[in-house]
C-alpha cells in the first residue's frame, strides 16, 4: 500500500523552544486520520509543516511520496476558524470562490468552471442559500463549513483540516462529520486536528498521537490504548523538557 | 477655476488614499499606514535637497524608499530583535521623521520648506504651479498630473491583482498554503502607500494624508459588508470630504487641508451615531423604546 | 560656540540654562515614567494619539482665555486628550474597527481640528500666536523658571500617584482579568492611569513637541526592556533614559537654536535604543553573536575529542596520535576548522602536539569518552522512551550531546537501567571516577 504522507525526523523550534522533536510516521492512502494531543503538544505546528507554513529545523515530509511544491494542487487546508477576521466585507461566495486560486490564475478573472465548482461545494455543505451572505452574519458551524467549502472547491486529494470541530454546534459538528466520510469514501486523504478524545476514537481510523513528540502513529483500534492515551495526555517527558530548557537558555541549536 | 483644481486635487488624493487605505485597515494595518506616512518625511528632505522635489519622477521613487525602509525596520525589530510590535512602530516612525526635521531645518537655504508645510502641506498653491506645453498653453496644476499619474497606477495594480489582494489580506496563511509568496503582495502595497504619501506631501503634509488613509475607508467600512462598495464608498467619501473641505476653510479661513481632514472626521462620526442597524444613537433609541 | 561656552552649558553655571536643562529633565522623566505603563499594556500608540490630539484643546484654550498661561493651555490639552480617548474606546466598543483604526482615525481627526483652529487663530484672532508652535516641534529654551517650577510642581504629582498606586498599576498592566478577580477597581485605576498619561503628555509636549511625543513615551521603556527583566530596574532605566534625552537634546538645541528641541531629543532617545539593542546583555545582538560562537565553538571542540574516540574505538588505541587529515574524515569539515579545534583543545590541555599530529592527554580521553557517552545514552533514550527508528537517531544525538549537563546524564542513566551498549550495538563507555 502506497502513503499518503510520511513524516520523517520531523524537529520544530519556535523561539528555540522545541514544539515537535524528531517525530515521524506513515499515513496510509484513503485514511481518515486524526492528530490529537494536549495544548501545546505540536497539533498545529505539525500541520503548519505539512503546508510549508513553518520552516522546520530538521527532518522531511513527502506527500504522496513527493515534494510539496510538486503536489500542491492535490493538497487542501483548512486553517483553524480564529485565524481569520470574520468581519472581513466579503461573502460567502467570494471565500469559496478562493479555492480556485492558484499562483498563475491569480492576475485572472472567475471562469464558469470556478464559479460551478464554488456552487458545487457550497451544495456539499449546504450552504447554497446563504451564498450572497456576509461571512459574519453565519453561525460558528457554518463559518466552518465556508471554510472546508473553501477546501473542496479545490477538488484536492488530500484535506487537512486545523481543529474543524472547535466551537461548532451540535448540528454543525455531525454534519461536518458526516461530509468528512463522504470524502473519504470517494477515496480522498483526510487529516484532521482533533481536540475532543471522546469523539476522537468514533471519528477517526486512524491516529497520530502527539506531545511534542510522537507517542504512538497507527489504526485506532491499535493505539488508542490507556498507557498511549496516558503518556499523551500524562505531561511532558521530564529529560525532554530539561534539554527543551537547556536550549533555550543557551540558545543552542536543535540541529547542528 | 481655483477652487476647482484645488478640490480636484483633494479628490485625486483622497481616491488614491481611499483605495489604498481599505487594504490597509483590512489588513489591520492602519498605524503602519501612519508610520509610513511620517518615516518618509528625510526622503522627501533629501529630494528637495537634490533637485528641488517632484520634477523628477525617478527622485519621488526614491523618497518612497523611505516607506520601504520604515517597514523593514519595524520587521527587524518585531522579528530579530523581539520588541514587541506597538514600540517597533513608534520608536522607528519617530526616528526617521525626527532625521527630516533636522535635514530640514540644517538645511533650510537649500531646501525649500518649512515646519507648516509639513504640518499640513500647501494645497491652497496647487493651482499657480501649472505645467505648460511647449507653445506655452497650460495644461493643469503639476500636483494634478502627478496625483492623477498615482492614482491610474493603483488603479491598474489594484484592479489586475484583485484576487491577491483580497485573497492575502484576507487569509494570509490560506494563500502562503496555495504557494502564493504572500509577502510581494505585502511590499507592493507598502510601496504603493510610500509613494502616495510622498505625492501627496506638497498637498497635504506629512500629517494629515493619514486622515486620508484611515478615516474615508474606516467610514466606508462601517456602512458596507461587500469589498468592493466599501472601496467605492471609500472614494466617494473622500471627495466628498474634499468638496466639503474646502468649503469649510473658506468659511472659517482656515486650512484646507485641515479643513478636509475634519470633514472626513465628521462623516465618520456621523457613521459611527447614526448608521442604519448598529449606530450609537440608532441602538440608543432601540434600547429605550 | 567656544569650549567655555560647552563647559558652561554641561555643568549648568547659568542661570537661564539651568532652568531649560531642569525642565527638560523633570518632562523627559515623566513622560517616560508614564510611558512605561503604556509600553507594559501594549498600547504605546495611544500615547502618539492623544500627544496629536491635544492640539485642538491647547488652541482653543488660547483662544478662549487670550493667554499663553501653561496652566490654562494645560486644562484644554487635559479635555481634548480625554475627548480624544474615549472616542477611541467607543469605536473600539461600538464598531467592528479594531484598536490600530481607531487609533489612526482620533490621532488624524483631532489633529485635523487643530490645523483648522490653529490656522483659524492665525488668521482671525488679534492676540500673538507665536510661541503655540513650540507645542508642535518643542522649544526648550523658550521655559522660563515659572514655567520649570510649575513642572516640577506636576512632576512631583505625578510620581506621588504613580509611587503610591505603583502595584494596582503593574497589576492592571500585567494581567487585567487577575486584577478583577482580585476585586481590584479596574476602572477606576484604568482612569487614573489614563489621566496621568494624558497629563505627562501634555507636561512633554513642551519639551518635545507633541508629533514626536510618541517617542518620549515609547523609545526610553523600549529601550529599557532590552537590558533587564526585573521590573523595578526597568522603571528606574525609563526614567533615566527620559532624562538622558531631555538633558541632551537641550543641550544640543542650546547649540543650534534656531532649531527646534524636539528632533534632537528623538535623535538622542534612537540612539540609546541603537545602543541598547547592539550591547544590551542577554537580548543584544552582541551577546546573542557571541553566545552563537561560543556554541559554535564548543560543538567543534566535542566533534574533534568524538573523532579521536571513535578512530580509537575501531583501532582499539584511543591514545596514539592522529593527523588532522584523518580526524577529519568522520568530521568531513574544513581542515582549517579542525586544525582551529584542535589548538583551542591545546590550551584547555586536552591534546598535545606532537610534529603534525596531536594526541589526546589523560583528561582529553576522560572527556572524549563523556561526550561519546552523552550521544550515545541519548540515542538510546530516544529509541527506548520516545520510541524513535535507531536509523533516525544519530542527527538529534549529534545536537543533543552538547547540552547535556551532569544533572540530566544522571536522569538518563537512571531512567535507562544503567545500559551498556547504544541502539547500533556500540559500547556505551563508562566514565572512570
Amino acid at each position: 500500500m502506497k502513503n499518503a504522507l510520511e513524516v520523517n525526523d520531523l524537529t520544530v523550534t519556535y523561539n528555540q523552544k522545541p514544539v515537535l522533536w524528531n517525530v515521524g510516521y506513515a499515513i496510509p492512502e484513503g485514511k481518515m486520520t486524526g492528530i490529537i494531543g494536549p495544548n501545546g503538544s505540536g497539533k498545529t505546528t505539525m500541520l503548519k509543516s505539512i503546508m510549508g507554513l513553518v520552516e522546520p529545523d530538521g527532518g522531511s515530509i513527502r506527500l504522496f511520496g513527493q515534494k510539496l511544491n510538486k503536489v500542491r494542487h492535490r493538497v487542501s487546508y483548512v486553517p483553524q476558524r480564529e485565524s481569520v477576521d470574520w468581519d472581513f466585507p466579503i461573502s460567502v461566495m467570494e471565500v469559496v470562490g478562493m479555492g480556485r486560486y492558484t499562483k498563475r490564475n491569480l492576475l485572472g478573472k472567475q471562469t464558469k468552471e470556478d464559479q460551478d465548482y464554488a456552487l458545487e461545494a457550497l451544495e456539499k455543505v449546504k450552504l447554497l442559500e446563504f451564498k450572497d451572505r456576509q461571512i459574519s452574519q453565519l453561525s460558528g458551524g457554518q463559518q466552518q463549513r465556508v471554510f472546508i467549502a473553501r477546501a473542496l472547491a479545490q477538488h484536492a486529494d488530500f484535506y487537512i483540516l486545523d481543529e474543524p470541530f472547535a466551537g461548532v454546534d451540535a448540528a454543525s459538528e455531525a454534519a461536518i462529520f458526516e461530509l468528512l466520510t463522504q470524502m473519504k469514501e470517494e477515496g480522498k486523504n483526510v487529516l484532521v486536528v482533533h481536540h475532543d478524545l471522546q469523539s476522537a476514537a468514533k471519528f477517526f481510523e486512524y491516529l497520530i498521537m502527539l506531545n511534542t513528540r510522537l507517542v504512538a502513529a497507527g489504526p485506532t483500534e491499535e493505539v488508542f490504548t490507556e498507557s498511549n492515551l496516558e503518556s499523551t495526555y500524562g505531561g511532558q517527558l521530564n529529560i525532554l523538557n530539561s534539554i527543551g530548557e537547556q536550549l533555550k537558555k543557551k540558545s543552542f541549536p536543535i540541529r547542528e | 477655476m481655483t477652487a476647482f483644481w484645488i478640490i480636484f486635487t483633494g479628490a485625486l488624493l483622497a481616491a488614491s488614499s481611499g483605495i489604498l487605505g481599505s487594504f490597509l485597515l483590512l489588513r489591520k494595518m492602519a498605524m503602519i499606514g501612519d508610520a509610513i506616512s511620517h518615516a518618509v518625511l528625510p526622503g522627501i528632505a533629501l529630494a528637495y535637497l537634490v533637485a528641488g522635489f517632484d520634477t523628477n519622477y525617478f527622485l519621488l521613487i526614491g523618497a518612497a524608499l523611505f516607506g520601504m525602509i520604515t517597514t523593514l525596520i519595524i520587521q527587524w525589530l518585531d522579528k530579530r530583535i523581539k520588541m514587541q510590535t506597538d514600540a517597533s512602530i513608534g520608536v522607528t516612525f519617530t526616528f526617521l521623521f525626527a532625521l527630516g526635521i533636522i535635514l530640514i531645518s540644517a538645511f533650510a537655504s537649500q531646501i525649500d520648506l518649512d515646519q507648516e508645510c509639513v504640518l499640513y502641506g500647501e494645497i491652497a498653491y496647487v493651482p499657480l504651479d501649472l505645467i505648460y506645453t511647449a507653445s506655452g498653453e497650460s495644461i493643469g496644476p503639476r500636483q494634478v498630473w502627478i496625483l492623477g499619474v498615482n492614482l491610474i497606477i493603483i488603479l491598474i495594480a489594484i484592479v489586475a491583482g484583485w484576487r491577491g489582494w483580497i485573497l492575502s489580506s484576507f487569509d494570509e496563511e490560506y494563500a502562503r498554503s496555495l504557494g502564493i509568496k504572500t509577502t510581494i503582495w505585502h511590499y507592493s502595497l507598502m510601496m504603493l502607500v510610500s509613494l502616495t504619501t510622498v505625492v501627496s506631501f506638497e498637498s497635504v503634509g506629512a500629517i494629515l494624508v493619514v486622515a486620508f488613509l484611515v478615516i474615508p475607508p474606516a467610514t466606508a467600512y462601517l456602512l458596507s459588508d461587500k469589498l468592493k462598495v466599501m472601496v467605492v464608498l471609500s472614494v466617494v467619501f473622500g471627495v466628498l470630504s474634499s468638496i466639503m473641505g474646502y468649503y469649510l476653510a473658506w468659511v472659517l479661513d482656515s486650512s484646507i487641508a485641515g479643513s478636509m481632514a475634519v470633514s472626513a472626521g465628521m462623516l465618520f462620526l456621523l457613521a459611527l451615531f447614526f448608521r442604519p442597524k448598529e449606530g450609537i444613537v440608532v441602538k440608543w433609541i432601540k434600547f429605550s423604546k | 560656540m567656544s569650549s567655555k561656552d560647552l563647559i558652561d552649558f554641561l555643568l549648568l553655571r547659568d542661570y537661564n540654562v539651568l532652568m531649560v536643562v531642569l525642565g527638560t529633565v523633570i518632562l523627559g522623566g515623566s513622560a517616560a515614567l508614564v510611558g512605561s505603563f503604556s509600553f507594559l499594556r501594549k498600547q504605546s500608540l495611544i500615547g502618539d494619539a492623544i500627544a496629536h490630539s491635544i492640539l485642538p484643546g491647547i488652541v482653543l484654550a488660547f483662544l478662549i482665555s487670550g493667554s499663553k498661561n501653561p496652566l490654562f493651555l494645560m486644562i484644554g490639552a487635559l479635555i481634548s486628550g480625554w475627548l480624544s480617548i474615549s472616542l477611541i474606546n467607543a469605536i473600539v466598543n461600538r464598531s467592528k474597527l479594531k484598536t490600530d483604526a481607531a487609533i489612526a482615525i482620533a490621532l488624524s481627526f483631532f489633529f485635523g481640528v487643530g490645523i483648522v483652529l490653529l490656522t483659524y487663530a492665525q488668521h482671525n484672532s488679534e492676540g500673538n500666536m507665536t510661541g503655540l508652535d513650540q507645542y508642535l516641534f518643542g522649544k526648550a529654551a523658550s521655559m522660563n523658571s515659572l514655567d520649570v517650577q510649575l513642572f516640577a510642581l506636576m512632576a512631583i504629582v505625578l510620581f506621588f500617584f504613580i509611587i503610591i498606586f505603583k502595584r494596582a498599576f503593574i497589576l492592571i498592566s500585567f494581567d487585567r482579568e487577575f486584577a478583577i478577580s482580585k476585586g481590584l477597581n479596574v476602572r477606576f485605576y484604568e482612569w487614573l492611569l489614563s489621566s496621568l498619561t494624558i497629563l505627562a503628555i501634555a507636561l512633554g509636549i513642551q519639551a518635545v513637541g507633541m508629533i514626536l511625543m510618541a517617542a518620549l513615551i515609547i523609545t526610553p521603556a523600549a529601550s529599557a526592556r532590552q537590558w533587564t527583566n526585573k521590573m523595578g530596574l526597568f522603571m528606574g532605566l525609563t526614567v533615566l533614559f527620559g532624562m538622558i534625552a531631555g538633558y541632551f537634546g537641550s543641550f544640543l538645541s542650546y547649540t543650534a537654536p534656531q532649531m527646534p528641541t524636539g528632533p534632537w531629543i528623538v535623535m538622542v532617545l534612537s540612539f540609546i535604543t541603537l545602543i541598547s539593542v547592539i550591547f544590551a546583555p542577554e537580548k543584544g545582538i552582541v551577546s546573542r553573536q557571541r553566545k552563537k560562537r561560543k556554541n559554535q565553538q564548543k560543538i567543534l571542540i566535542e566533534n574533534v575529542l568524538k573523532s579521536f574516540y571513535h578512530i580509537g574505538e575501531t583501532k582499539k588505541e584511543i591514545d596514539v596520535k592522529r593527523s588532522p587529515l584523518e580526524l577529519n574524515v568522520k568530521l568531513q569539515t574544513e581542515i582549517k576548522r579542525v586544525i582551529k579545534g584542535l589548538s583551542i583543545l591545546e590550551r584547555k590541555k586536552q591534546v598535545v602536539r606532537v610534529g603534525e599530529s596531536w594526541a589526546l592527554t589523560t583528561e582529553g580521553i576522560t572527556e572524549s569518552r563523556r561526550i561519546v557517552r552523552l550521544h550515545r545514552l541519548w540515542e538510546l533514550y530516544l529509541t527506548k522512551k520516545m520510541l524513535i527508528d535507531p536509523s533516525f537517531v544519530h542527527h538529534d544525538a549529534e545536537a543533543i550531546e552538547h547540552v547535556i549537563t551532569p544533572e540530566i546524564e544522571f536522569q538518563l542513566t537512571k531512567e535507562l537501567d544503567n545500559p551498556e551498549i547504544d541502539p547500533h550495538h556500540s559500547r556505551i563507555p563508562k566514565i572512570r571516577t
